[in-house]
């Protein structure tokens, strides 16, 4: 650029000569331009994602024993999360029927993804957050809105930022525009599309994987409206997602084909390898699965092949070193124990008598004035009036009974 | 676990002599101490000064059937005072989730149990720590808690995320305030039934996302000691699978301590897991061999029950230990071999322990019949009423003595109280206590206590009649046809014993054996649980809305469409159209201007 522009403008003498030492000096400059560029280059690429976390909502939805492969779906996709990195803290992990301990699983506590069983997803370290009956749309999209009662635990709570990461992965029984939930309700495109833009404008994440295995998958993801959201599915609309393969000693099939070369696709994966979403899209090509996978990335605003698979399924940490020292606040003290010791209690501490009987007979019954039920006894109530004689305890007794009973008559309200 | 961790941190003044302050207390040296000890893995208990202490126990004990019953006992036991003064901040062996869910919630005794099974006592005796199907939870508050029902509430949702099981789904339509039975099981002078709070869920589901965090609540996790032989692969696999968690202060000399136990009970069924040949050892059962003790316990040991084998006529014990002890254990003298785990000789050349009994009879002797036993089932025919029978066995032969009946029943079965009869050997048996409190619709179920006096060597029966509600159609699970459970029945009994119990509450004893508190010598104190009931409600057709929206839509569609048309229709006559010959003759005569052909 420099040589061009003293060839087309060497009018003067004095314009070329200031012109050559402009060419020379950008000649100089250009190799430390160019390393500043890379140097950038590398800081950019480092920082390139934007995240700083990252979590994993996996949900299985369907029940009873037939549906074996959606769980198994599910716990492979937990698997590969946690072997890339994600903790137990960061994943909620929602399983709609317990397939291990079910009865009629003949090798109990464990689920097996390849036939002849050679993969145990379920392992040995696996929590499960919420199951069986807690599994509903409901509490499904109060997890992802972060809407949940004040007494919920942490482990139950997708505690995201606006920094974070999240994988979203559903498998279940779906159709055109909805997914099925245990077999009893549905959620609809249109309500997560919804939940979705709630947490955008909650500033719940960063960026948003979305993939789902369920027949006519990609009309899950045909209403998504909000920023940042990349998805995929195991089928397009009109289409069925097929299963894989059925192991004829559980009986069922043991995984749907989309995830099963899922996750031997991310079975490659560990967590510095730099496999971009790119080939993430090229999984289970139609001669493999039968149905056509689909993916959606409109809404994405980096370019899918800078995106890295550990940015959504691993938690690589950024580590900084420095070499700068850094001080300590003084020691702990470590405070005295100020409370004066109580040696001896006032009172003698005893194990209570289990099962008290003579105090258990003429127990007098605490319960009854203050349960608001009781609208048979009046506060001046005296067993010994109503059964008109001086009663030993066993009609103190009897008294008793017929005070109780006749809270149950029909007429008096109770 | 990272006890590792907290003790280091602790560790860091005192390693700089010019910087630790002078005001180090003798007891953080102590803890210093103990760290070193650790540290160089020296299996001598810690030293007395410690403050808490672990002890670890497995109870292996064959059974009459050919199955194998194993108990782990975890002990955990801590002088300190949760619920007074300064805030507790330094845990050790102690689990920090559980300490701080004390305190916060002060609570004063938790006893929680998830069971997979049903026990059977006829077949295999009684259990050390008897615990009903599913999942379990009664709560003893102090008295200084305003409102109990919402600290209740909140300690289910707070340890349904400790044990990942749904124990959120305790609410007011499943927990009782029982007013005679579960009095506390530690020391205190409190017997208010106003703080305790029982809730059983029989649905629950035990696996292995239970016991994970279950065992990280051990001091050694599951990475030393006793606890490396739970895989959930063979745990789950067998008849009975229960584990069980029991926090309640104990006595200790002078002062209060606060015990925890985590209990873990299992039957191994002879042909499932045993492949049907009488032969079991550590590694057939567990799929693993001991190594070693956990560190930090101060007793690690393994009893083996040989009561029924006193010169090894029956199996065959091995490796061979000196090691006998005697205790008496649900009103019986039983006889246990132990190996200590913290001696290193156990182990032996192989460093690895694997108990092994061999079989050398076929025949096994009589076993002794339990004297109490209990059933429940439900009687009748149809989806509108029905009747529960409990039945009570009394197998002493001459000795009679009380029981406590419990029972919750949902309020979707509507009992008919003024239907109970409770009759022993044909004749009516008045019980000498009843508390009812009857069941408010979707808020409250009933609660039926019973003390009843059983007559020796008979069988009580009682009998209540219900009738079915129908419920909201929202209100029925998504897989309403599996039917509907009730939970089992309590049943508390001061049983006669055969052997004169220990009432000496602060020697040393088997962790297994001192669990319920003693103070008679004649009668021991048990408590077993019956089945639990499954009932079918009327249970409506889901699809009907979307039936009758089809047929009442195709109804109107035909019906009111055909009137429609039928009044609304004009016809009109159209020309038959005309061959192909006519058109093109009619087409040239129009060009010819001729009239055209009709």
């Amino acid at each position: 650029m420099g040589t061009a522009g003293v060839s087309a403008s060497c009018i003067n003498m004095a314009s070329c000569s200031s012109l050559k030492i402009l060419t020379l000096l950008s000649l100089f400059l250009s190799p430390t331009i160019v390393e500043t560029n890379n140097i950038e280059a590398k800081a950019g690429q480092f920082f390139s994602s934007g995240h700083t976390n990252n979590w994993a909502v996996l949900v299985c939805t369907s029940r009873f024993w037939f549906n074996y492969r959606h769980v198994a779906n599910t716990l492979s996709v937990y698997r590969s999360v946690k072997r890339l990195g994600i903790p137990d803290s960061h994943i909620v992990l929602m399983l709609a029927d317990d397939m291990a301990c079910n009865h009629r699983n003949p090798k109990p506590a464990t689920v097996f993804s390849h036939k002849n069983m050679e993969l145990n997803v379920y392992g040995d370290d696996v929590e499960v957050d919420y199951r069986g009956y807690e599994v509903t749309v409901e509490n499904f999209l109060r997890v992802l809105t972060g809407r949940l009662p004040p007494s919920t635990p942490r482990s139950k709570r997708l505690l995201s930022d606006d920094r974070s990461n999240i994988l979203i992965y559903l498998t279940g029984h779906g159709g055109n525009g909805f997914l099925k939930f245990q077999d009893s309700e549905e959620i609809s495109n249109v309500e997560l599309a919804d939940a979705f833009e709630q947490m955008w404008t909650k500033r719940r994440y960063n960026e948003l994987l979305f993939i789902i295995d369920t027949c006519q998958g990609a009309s899950m993801y045909e209403r998504f409206y909000s920023p940042n959201i990349m998805a995929l599915a195991s089928s397009q609309v009109g289409e069925d997602s097929l299963s894989h393969q059925p192991d004829l000693a559980i009986g069922v099939h043991l995984m749907d084909r989309y995830t099963f070369y899922l996750l031997e696709f991310l079975e490659d994966i560990h967590p510095s390898s730099t496999t971009n979403m790119k080939d993430l899209f090229k999984v289970c090509p139609k001669s493999q699965c039968v149905s056509t996978p689909g993916h959606r990335t409109d809404l994405f605003l980096r370019d899918p092949g800078s995106v890295l698979i550990t940015d959504f399924f691993g938690s690589v940490r950024k580590v900084e070193i420095t070499t700068d020292t850094i001080n300590l606040t003084a020691p702990m003290v470590h405070l005295e124990d100020t409370r004066p010791v109580r040696e001896l209690r006032t009172e003698i501490q005893t194990y209570m008598d289990q099962l008290p009987v003579a105090e258990i007979i003429h127990q007098v019954k605490h319960t009854h004035t203050t349960n608001d039920n009781n609208r048979c006894l009046s506060p001046d109530f005296n067993p010994v009036h109503t059964s008109g004689l001086t009663p030993p305890p066993k009609h103190q007794v009897v008294a008793f009974l017929v005070a109780d009973w006749c809270c149950l008559l029909p007429t008096s309200g109770c | 676990m990272n006890v590792a961790e907290t003790v280091f941190i602790d560790n860091v003044p005192t390693t700089e002599t010019d910087a630790s302050p002078p005001s180090v207390t003798e007891q953080k040296a102590d803890e210093a101490d103990h760290v070193l000890d650790t540290m160089q893995t020296q299996d001598f208990p810690p030293p007395s000064t410690a403050k808490d202490q672990f002890q670890e126990e497995l109870v292996i004990k064959p059974l009459h059937s050919g199955d194998i019953y194993a108990s782990f006992q975890f002990r955990t036991q801590w002088d300190t005072d949760f619920l007074l003064g300064s805030k507790v901040s330094h845990y050790r062996l102690f689990p920090k989730s559980l300490g701080q869910v004390i305190s916060k919630f002060s609570v004063r005794e938790l006893h929680i149990s998830f069971t997979q099974g049903y026990w059977r006592t006829m077949q295999w005796g009684q259990p050390f720590l008897p615990s009903p199907p599913g999942a379990e939870l009664w709560v003893w508050f102090q008295d200084t808690v305003t409102d109990v029902d919402l600290a209740w509430k909140e300690l289910t949702n707070v340890l349904s995320g400790i044990f990942c099981a749904s124990l959120n789904f305790i609410d007011s339509t499943n927990t009782v305030q029982p007013s005679a039975s579960f009095k506390p099981l530690g020391v205190g002078n409190v017997t208010d039934q106003r703080f305790l709070r029982y809730a059983v869920l029989p649905r629950e589901i035990v696996c292995t996302e239970n016991l994970t965090p279950w065992k990280k609540l051990l001091p050694c996790g599951s990475k030393a000691g006793l606890a490396v032989l739970m895989k959930s692969e063979k745990l789950f696999h067998s008849s009975f699978h229960s584990q069980a968690l029991h926090i309640r202060p104990v006595c200790k000399c002078k002062s209060t301590s606060w015990e925890l136990r985590q209990t873990l009970n299992v039957v191994f069924d002879l042909h499932t897991s045993g492949q049907g040949k009488r032969e079991w050892s550590l590694f057939k059962m567990f799929s693993r061999t001991l190594t070693e003790a956990c560190p930090l316990a101060s007793s690690s040991k393994v009893y083996v029950d040989i009561t029924d084998n006193p010169q090894g006529e029956l199996f065959e014990l091995s490796p061979a230990t000196p090691l006998v002890s005697q205790a008496v254990v649900l009103g019986d003298g039983r006889t246990y071999s132990v190996y200590d785990l913290t001696d290193h000789a156990t182990f032996g050349q192989t460093h690895s322990l694997n108990v092994l009994l061999r079989w050398r009879a076929a025949e096994s002797g009589e076993m002794l019949r339990p004297l109490l036993h209990g059933e429940r089932y439900v009687a009748g025919y149809g989806l509108q009423t029905g009747e529960i029978h409990t039945l009570v066995y009394n197998n002493h032969p001459y000795r009679a003595f009380p029981v406590l009946l419990l029972d919750t029943v949902p309020w979707y079965l509507r009992l008919y109280i003024h239907t109970l009869t409770v009759t022993s050997k044909g004749r009516d048996n008045k019980p000498s206590y009843i508390h009812y409190q009857p069941s408010k619709d979707r808020l409250q179920p009933h609660l039926l206590e019973m003390l009843i006096q059983l007559p020796p060597n008979s069988v009580t029966e009682v009998t209540v009649q219900f009738e079915r509600a129908l419920l909201k159609w929202t209100e029925y699970t998504p897989d309403p046809n599996h039917g509907f459970y009730v939970g089992s029945s309590v049943i508390s009994a001061l049983v006669p014993s055969v052997v004169a119990m220990d009432t000496n509450n602060t020697q040393e004893r088997p962790l297994f054996s001192s669990f319920f508190p003693c103070k008679e010598e004649s009668t021991y104190f048990m408590r077993i649980y019956t089945e639990p009931l499954l009932v079918n409600l009327p249970t409506p057709d889901f699809s009907m809305p979307y039936n009758v929206i089809c047929l009442t839509c195709t109804v109107v569609a035909v019906g009111y469409g055909s009137l429609y048309n039928l009044l609304t229709r004009t016809f009109q006559v159209e020309e038959p159209s005309q061959g192909l010959a006519k058109r093109l003759a009619n087409i040239i005569r129009r060009l010819r201007g001729v009239p055209l052909l009709t």
